[in-house]
């Protein structure tokens, strides 16, 4: 049964569905899948029961008497350590910058690769976390390229591995609070790959990621709230050429290594498209 | 760093890491317990856990540091790991054969359909809950929240591979338990 190629694949196949694949992993497991009809099927039940199991299965909150008793706990624990301690009203203002930083990223620092070693994977985590954390106030546009760069780390590329846009905008159906516009531009040259949820500017943000040819683009897209940012509208970062722009209460980012021409050009046909 | 563990600050820190964590923490608990009352109780003890074991809390990821906790507190409160439940399921041919019972139901207007729709989902979260626990926990981190292989490997204290057999085992034994309740 070990000799089974499908046998040895099934555990990569779900990784795929999981969002856990390397680019390359996924295209090697795509190109298998294409002509395996068997793996195709049980892909696909897979993404399946997934659904089911995200939908049909209750998530059980913690209820607010539960709440209110963790809080008396810690307080209780807290004061019995500390009796004189009192609580001054501004103590929001105690919070330290650094959980300030890390609190409107949020980074998934421990999305790396699952073959990076646990070593490698925290120090590459606080590299990362350092170069996102560190250009704050007027520097989304390094947030957003670190970002990309983070993105291109293996095992961080996607969360939803699928050239299918009615597959990519379902994924993002409870993850986020609000719907992003989907296309896939392969006809103009610019296939859609996949999507992955990323946390920039302070909230979650959706990432759609489209090829050309070798290189990738990652477009950001959360809704503007209302409010025009007044940075930058094109620009690069690093080697990596980004464009801003926004449309129908949405600001889109798009960020890649592909020359300006081209990535302009990318954003024409998306816009157009 | 400026987390004074001692101080007011402290506690803040504290509250500010973990609180925003509970709904996560609950809803572990109470799929690894299977008991309201009890999974309060985990939640609860985990947290008194959590504050003692803060001052090793070396920032990251927040959530799956403390899942792991409550899973630790959860089995402590099972007792002994249920071990045992997991042999069968070794048997389970694992090739990737079709499973029927993994298909999505059309959804339908007609009301048999809908209460064998409402049935169906019963059935998968029964088919959950009697999966072995180490195979639940796996599921219910990735599928309830979101969580990647490394954290789940880092919540459950095995390696990736491990977590990867165990969420196909469960998934198997989902589709297999299904797939018995949909012919009864």
């Amino acid at each position: 049964m070990s000799g089974d190629p499908c046998f040895e694949l099934r555990l990569l196949i779900q990784a795929d569905v999981d969002g856990e694949l390397t680019p390359a992993e996924a295209a090697r497991v795509g190109a298998h899948v294409e002509t395996c009809p068997a793996c195709a099927q049980m892909q696909a039940q897979l993404l399946a029961l997934s659904g089911r199991v995200r939908q049909e299965v209750p998530y059980h909150p913690a209820s607010d008497a539960l709440r209110a008793a963790v809080r008396a706990r810690i307080a209780a624990a807290t004061t019995a350590a500390q009796p004189a301690q009192a609580m001054p009203a501004s103590r929001q203002a105690r919070q330290s910058g650094w959980q300030r930083a890390t609190g409107q990223f949020r980074l998934p620092a421990w999305r790396l690769g699952a073959l990076v070693p646990f070593g490698t994977g925290f120090a590459l985590a606080a590299c990362i976390a350092l170069v996102l954390v560190l250009p704050r106030g007027n520097g989304l546009p390094d947030s957003v390229v670190a970002d990309h760069i983070r993105a291109l780390q293996p095992g961080h590329l996607m969360d939803v591995v699928s050239t299918d846009q009615h597959t990519v905008k379902p994924w993002f159906d409870g993850r986020l609070d609000y719907a992003p516009p989907v296309k896939d531009l392969k006809a103009q040259g610019f296939p859609l790959t996949g999507g992955r949820l990323d946390y920039l500017d302070g909230r979650p943000v959706a990432a759609l990621i489209y090829q050309r040819r070798q290189h990738l683009i990652d477009l950001y897209v959360w809704p503007d709230g209302g409010h025009l940012d007044h940075g930058p509208t094109e620009g690069s970062r690093s080697g990596y050429n980004f464009v801003r722009w926004s449309h129908d209460g949405m600001t889109f980012w798009a960020v890649s290594d592909l020359d300006a021409k081209e990535l302009a050009d990318f954003v024409r046909l998306w816009e157009a498209g | 760093m400026s987390f004074g563990r001692n101080d007011g600050a402290g506690t803040m820190d504290f509250e500010q890491t973990v609180l925003p964590h509970l709904d996560a923490a609950h809803n572990l608990a109470r799929w690894l317990v299977a008991d309201a009352t009890l999974a309060e109780d985990v939640v609860q003890d985990a947290i008194l856990r959590a504050l003692s074991y803060f001052g090793t809390y070396k920032g990251g990821d927040a959530r799956a540091w403390l899942l792991r906790i409550v899973r630790n507190t959860a089995y402590t409160t099972l007792g002994a790991r249920k071990r045992g439940g997991m042999t069968s399921l070794d048997s389970v041919d694992p090739d990737g054969e079709a499973h029927p019972a993994l298909q999505v139901p059309d959804p339908a207007d007609d009301p048999e359909a809908a209460l064998g729709h409402r049935q169906d989902m019963a059935r998968l979260s029964q088919a959950l809950a009697a999966l072995p626990v180490e195979l639940r926990v796996c599921l219910v981190l990735h599928e309830l929240e979101a969580l990647s292989y490394k954290d789940i490997a880092h919540v459950t204290g095995v390696p990736i591979g491990t977590v990867m057999s165990r969420l196909w085992r469960a998934r198997r034994a989902l589709a297999c338990g299904n797939a018995e309740g949909a012919v009864a």
